[in-house]
């Protein structure tokens, strides 16, 4: 196939690999040329992942063949792919928080054998950073980190075990938009020393401006491989990952805000670790709003839906329609028409062995027609669950279903569905699409549009600018628990609200 | 050639296969049984044979097997509440114990004059066997709510603790002469046997199944509608299933953990108290041959449906009765392990499946749920 | 009360506690729970005292008292680590088995004599005042190995490279098996490890402690202790022997409670009546729960606590088994 073997890093030729029930690639071919970086993109749930786990090893393809540098290679292990020079850095990071850095670097490593001298191995790992231009202090212990750092430990891990091939899963998913310049740089600087490099990626703009090649994956299947990104629009990628005409912008119309629902004055809160995650926070939102919340995960936006919502305590005033809310429980919120889509999908909004309609009555089996005094109405709670399942289109053999056999967008959908329907005064939306293929993706947003439009205020949570520029009337940007500031959407300006990420006032900028 | 794959299970499982799986383990730990008897030197089929001629050949084993099933089904109620709740209830003994010494104190203080009439009496035991249990078990819970306390341990203590409270009593301020338990209690403390018909129906003479059965079968009932119908069971399942969404949900975590908790010790603490009232008539040391541990298996095997409680207890109680004859003693013990062990091993097959599997299929097998 | 005495004896009793609970923080360290400890030690009481009675050597009894501890915690972790039944309940099966199988195969033990595991002074350090008699003087072997067991095994666990990988596998088990570290594998080891020093402690009753089989009595609860101990001690070993022997002495100490006429001046209640004895026996069962509220709350203060994987079973991705 390939006439000069030496210029390929990595060629994956027929790649299956099956799961129960799922087939994640059907037959993906894909190369990697070495010193180059190739972009692998595709919607959520389009195989990327599946495909580089098994070029690291964690996964047997059920057939197809891989070769790296021109051998034919058989992992049985992430150890086989380690030792032939492949290193991953997964989405979520496979780092042992009560350890330190050095520690999580030497981790599944023959040295040093028996002794930890751990000062030692210390220099060492802090010469290689600086090599790499990553800072990071090998005896802090990896809790204490941020995200970013933590990021740079996954990397140092790969390039201790002379990675030369490496495997970055979202990696710009956890950064804010100067820090992926930073990171952008580094990634050259390894390929410049030459090492090759495969970044999956669903972000457009990114691979626009840093990768060689793509392959593109469409519900495990190629439709677009090695092509170079010279003459590729952004559109024509667009098309490539979902198959139609994507139209970015859903229709948001103009309309006047209401009254202020939501007050929240001068919060202070801490995190689970005990640090200051809300410094001071104050905004408003009005009924027939969107209020956009935007900054890189961690800066304490869930801190910021948890003491809405009375999951975490907090001082300060928090008031909804003039009730006031701090530091009450659950329930007060609830009862007082507070609506909460979650951040964890799984963890906190649904029952992963109870039924559709089980979860569908989470927040309405106190009260008529599905509760009474003492019992549960079923028949009536079976029959609003299957209303909503028709209503939000949600796919499922039938609302007996356990919550947990869902796909992510069905599960959203459920999710929404019942929030949606309490008729919330306040709706609280923490990341509601992410993870999504573009189907859902748009019909969330529709529906978060349409209760804006019926008068709910509604406070957005997104790590996806665009879509927070599409949706919200204005957007706030909090970073290290404060708001930097407020501005609103029509004006909005990306670069601004990137500095603002980072930790500029917006009195700066002006 | 086909290859054997093992699968996560992707559809739901068939109705039928959780009851045949707890039958098949309590079949396979028969058999196991049966294999290290004959090691031992002893004959299975005829300990078989003996088996069932002690429990269910006539109708007076039969009213002996529920006899040992009444106590059986109102601890396997009480463990089948707490696992719902993944309360890890160990200390349904304990709480038995309480619930036996409280409702005893009726009669040992006493609390209403010996002359009352026996539906008076009875019932007010039945309240302290209620309230005994219930504070056993409102100690564990105050304390896993509050501080985290790891409730299999604190419940595991409170058994001993239990035992020797009532020991102390027996053997101290109520003994009757010296031996180790009261008194025997006078008849309107007793709840009403069959036998007490047996001169008006003499088939009833000799059968001490007693009016405990009815409370279980009742309470079975009561157990049954609050977990499937009623409010406060579909809080205690979603605790159960996923805490942090009951918490987002807006339920009160810590003020259910001490309520289940005390649901539990008195559905164990009014098994004490009909252990009193229907069979012993006396406080006195060993009242439970371990029935709060039992319990545990019974529930876990029953896949905490309550009305499968009643039946598997009834398997139980047989194995009691029948266990009176057969040594060594251990071996109810060796049993109810070797249950246990093949019910958990046999849960793997409601989480996965076996599928063979041929290799280079052509073409695409499945389809992608959306 | 004779201090020398209370602490020479909790020294003694505790070696048996601490083996138990320093067996059990290395499998939870792993990630595994085993609560059939009281089933594992029992077990192990019994066939080292029947293997030493049959055998003439208890020596090789402690040994069958280890294989048989160790060999019955492989049960419970196939149950749990490959086919990811409820690690409570395993435990819990595990009790049962283990007590069954020792009170079924141990009929007939009450009152024999095997030979037992020698005690004796540490000549030289037996006469250093004070800390002598109550560490070196007149103890049995095992309280000396498990005084120098103590600090190797806290060594092991926090500055050695397989201490370290145990504590991956036990609070993330995803980040050791990417790197290659043979997480079922691993998880089996410890748990037999666990199993094995619970058997020891077993026998370290029957053989040499409190000798003797007495049925269920010879262990008499001390397995739940042990792992309520496990959570006192924060899965420290240094901290489980504070606690092994610190519960050891008081309940010696308590014990002696009922020996003098007058305690403090006032007329001792214990002397006078026997039965209030009872409350005496329940402080054991009373110091572990309140040893259990210290452990939880220092976790909740110190945000610290069990290793995060513990009792999770560990599934890699959507591979097959």
């Amino acid at each position: 196939m390939n006439n000069n073997p030496e210029l390929y890093a990595v060629e994956m030729e027929n790649i299956v690999v099956r799961f129960p029930g799922v087939l994640a690639n059907d037959h993906v071919n894909l190369t990697l040329k070495k010193g180059e970086i190739h972009a692998l993109l595709g919607e959520n749930g389009a195989g990327k992942s599946t495909l580089m786990n098994t070029l690291a090893g964690l996964y047997r393809p059920t057939s197809g063949t891989i070769k790296v540098f021109g051998q034919r290679v058989d992992f049985g292990s992430p150890g086989n792919a380690i030792e032939k020079g492949i290193g991953m850095v997964h989405q979520h990071f496979m780092l042992v928080p009560t350890q330190t850095v050095t520690e999580n670097i030497l981790l599944g490593l023959k040295e040093p054998r028996f002794f930890m001298n751990l000062t030692k191995y210390d220099q060492e790992i802090l010469e290689l950073a600086e090599q790499y231009g990553l800072r990071v202090d090998p005896a802090a212990k990896i809790w204490q980190l941020s995200v970013g750092e933590q990021q740079r430990v996954e990397i140092l891990k790969t390039l201790y075990r002379g990675a030369n091939i490496l495997i970055l899963d979202e990696p710009t998913a956890v950064l804010a938009p100067q820090e992926i310049d930073e990171f952008m740089k580094n990634m050259r600087l390894m390929v410049d020393s030459g090492k090759s490099i495969i970044f999956i990626s669903h972000k457009l703009h990114e691979v626009n401006e840093v990768a060689d090649r793509v392959t593109v994956l469409r519900k495990g299947v190629v439709t677009a491989e090695g092509v170079s990104m010279e003459g590729l629009s952004k559109r024509d990628l667009a098309e490539l990952m979902v198959g139609r005409t994507v139209v970015f912008a859903v229709k948001k119309k103009p309309q006047q805000p209401g009254e202020v629902v939501l007050s929240v004055k001068d919060v202070f809160a801490e995190n689970n670790k005990g640090v200051t995650a809300l410094k001071g926070v104050s905004l408003d939102v009005r009924s027939g709003e969107i209020l956009g919340m935007a900054g890189v995960s961690g800066n304490g936006q869930s801190e910021l839906a948890e003491v809405i919502t009375g999951l975490r305590e907090c001082s300060g005033s928090i008031s909804v329609n003039g009730q006031e809310m701090a530091n009450k429980p659950p329930i007060t919120a609830i009862k007082s028409g507070v609506s909460h889509v979650p951040e964890d999908r799984t963890h906190v909004g649904s029952a992963p062995t109870m039924s559709i309609t089980e979860n569908t009555i989470m927040k309405c089996y106190r009260i008529p027609p599905v509760g009474s005094r003492l019992s549960i109405d079923f028949d009536s709670a079976e029959k609003l669950a299957i209303e909503l399942k028709d209503e939000y289109d949600i796919l499922a053999p039938s609302v007996k279903t356990e919550a947990r056999k869902l796909s992510g967008g069905n599960l959203q959908k459920v999710i929404l569905a019942r929030e949606i329907s309490s008729d919330p005064q306040l709706m609280i939306a923490v990341q509601p699409t992410r993870g999504l293929d573009v189907g859902a993706i748009e019909s969330i947003q529709s529906l978060l549009l349409e209760q804006r439009e019926q008068g709910t205020a509604i406070l957005l949570v997104s790590e996806e600018l665009e879509e927070l520029m599409a949706l919200s009337d204005r957007i706030a940007v909090i970073y290290e628990g404060e708001i930097m500031g407020i501005v609103n959407a029509d004006e909005a300006d990306v670069d601004e609200i990137g500095l603002m990420m980072t930790g500029a006032h917006a009195e700066d900028l002006v | 050639m086909p290859r054997v794959s093992i699968e996560k299970r992707v559809e739901d499982v068939p109705r039928w296969m959780p009851a045949a799986t707890s039958i098949f383990a309590v079949v396979a730990a028969f058999v196991i049984v049966g294999i290290i008897l004959r090691l031992m030197g002893g004959e299975p089929f005829t300990v078989a044979r003996f088996f069932w001629d002690a429990t269910f050949g006539s109708w007076a084993t039969f009213s002996d097997t529920l006899v040992k099933a009444t106590p059986l089904t109102l601890v396997g109620l009480a463990c089948t509440v707490a696992f719902t709740m993944r309360l890890w209830n160990i200390g349904a003994e304990g709480q038995f114990y309480m619930g036996a010494f409280f409702a005893s104190l009726v009669v040992l203080i006493p609390i209403v004059p010996p002359e009352s009439p026996r539906i008076l009496v009875i019932l007010i035991m039945v309240v302290m066997g209620l309230i005994g249990g219930a504070l056993w078990g409102f100690v564990p819970g105050v304390l896993k709510a509050r501080f985290n306390v790891n409730e299999i341990i604190t419940t595991l203590m409170l058994n001993y603790i239990a035992i020797l409270w009532n020991n102390f009593w027996i053997f101290n301020t109520w003994s009757d002469a010296g031996f180790q338990m009261t008194p025997t209690f006078e008849k309107s403390a007793w709840l009403p046997r069959l036998s007490d018909l047996a001169r008006q129906y003499p088939f009833f003479s000799g059968m001490t199944l007693h009016g405990g059965f009815v409370i279980a079968l009742i309470a079975t009932v009561i157990v049954w509608w609050v977990l499937k119908y009623s409010k406060w069971g579909y809080e205690i399942k979603l605790i159960g299933d996923n805490k942090e969404a009951a918490r987002y949900a807006g339920i009160n975590i810590a003020r259910n953990i001490i309520l289940v908790f005390m649901f539990s010790g008195a559905l164990a603490g009014l098994a004490g108290m009909i252990e009193i009232s229907g069979v012993v008539h006396r406080l006195q040391e060993r009242i439970s041959p371990g029935y709060g541990f039992t319990g545990i298996i019974i529930a876990w095997l029953a896949k905490l449906n309550p009305f499968a409680v009643v039946l598997v207890s009834i398997l139980f109680g047989a194995l009691i009765v029948a266990g009176r004859e057969i040594q060594p003693s251990g071996l109810a013990s060796l049993i109810q392990g070797i249950v246990l062990f093949m019910v958990i091993s046999s849960e793997f097959f409601l989480r996965y499946q076996i599928k063979f599997v041929r290799e280079e299929e052509p073409g695409i097998e499945e389809v992608r749920t959306a | 009360m004779n201090f020398e005495i209370i602490l020479h004896s909790g020294l003694a009793t505790g070696t048996v506690l601490l083996f138990a609970t320093i067996g059990e923080i290395f499998a939870e360290r792993s990630g595994i729970l085993n609560l059939g400890v009281e089933g594992m030690m029992l077990l192990g009481a019994m066939a080292g005292f029947a293997t030493s009675l049959a055998v003439g050597n208890p020596w090789i009894g402690l040994a069958a008292a280890m294989i048989a501890g160790g060999i019955l915690s492989l049960a419970h972790g196939l149950v749990t680590i490959h086919l990811q039944a409820d690690q409570v309940v395993s435990g819990l099966a595990l009790t049962f088995l283990g007590t069954g199988l020792a009170l079924v195969l141990g009929e007939g033990l009450t009152g024999q004599n095997p030979p037992l595991i020698p005690s004796f002074d540490i000549p030289g350090l037996a006469s250093i005042p004070f800390i002598g008699p109550i560490f070196f003087q007149d103890h049995s072997l095992l309280v000396y190995i498990g005084l120098i067991f103590t600090p190797l095994a806290w060594y092991y666990i926090y500055k050695t490279r397989p201490g370290m990988h145990l504590r991956a596998v036990g609070e993330k088990p995803e980040a050791a098996d990417t790197l290659g570290i043979n997480v079922y594998g691993l998880r089996y080891f410890y748990v037999f490890v666990g199993g094995c020093l619970a058997g020891l402690a077993g026998a370290a009753i029957s053989l040499s402690i409190s000798p003797g089989w007495y049925s269920a009595q010879t262990t008499s609860g001390q397995g739940w202790i042990a792992i309520g101990l496990v959570i006192f001690a924060q899965w420290n070993p240094l901290t489980a022997a504070l606690g092994a022997y610190g519960f050891g002495a008081l309940r010696r100490g308590i014990l002696d409670l009922q020996g003098p006429p007058t305690l403090l001046g006032f007329t001792n209640p214990l002397y006078v009546n026997s039965n209030y004895g009872f409350f005496l026996q329940m402080t054991p069962y009373i110091l572990t729960i309140i040893a259990v509220i210290i452990g939880s709350r220092a976790a909740t203060r110190q945000r610290l606590g069990a290793p995060a994987a513990l009792g999770e079973p560990y599934i890699r991705g959507e591979r097959g088994l």
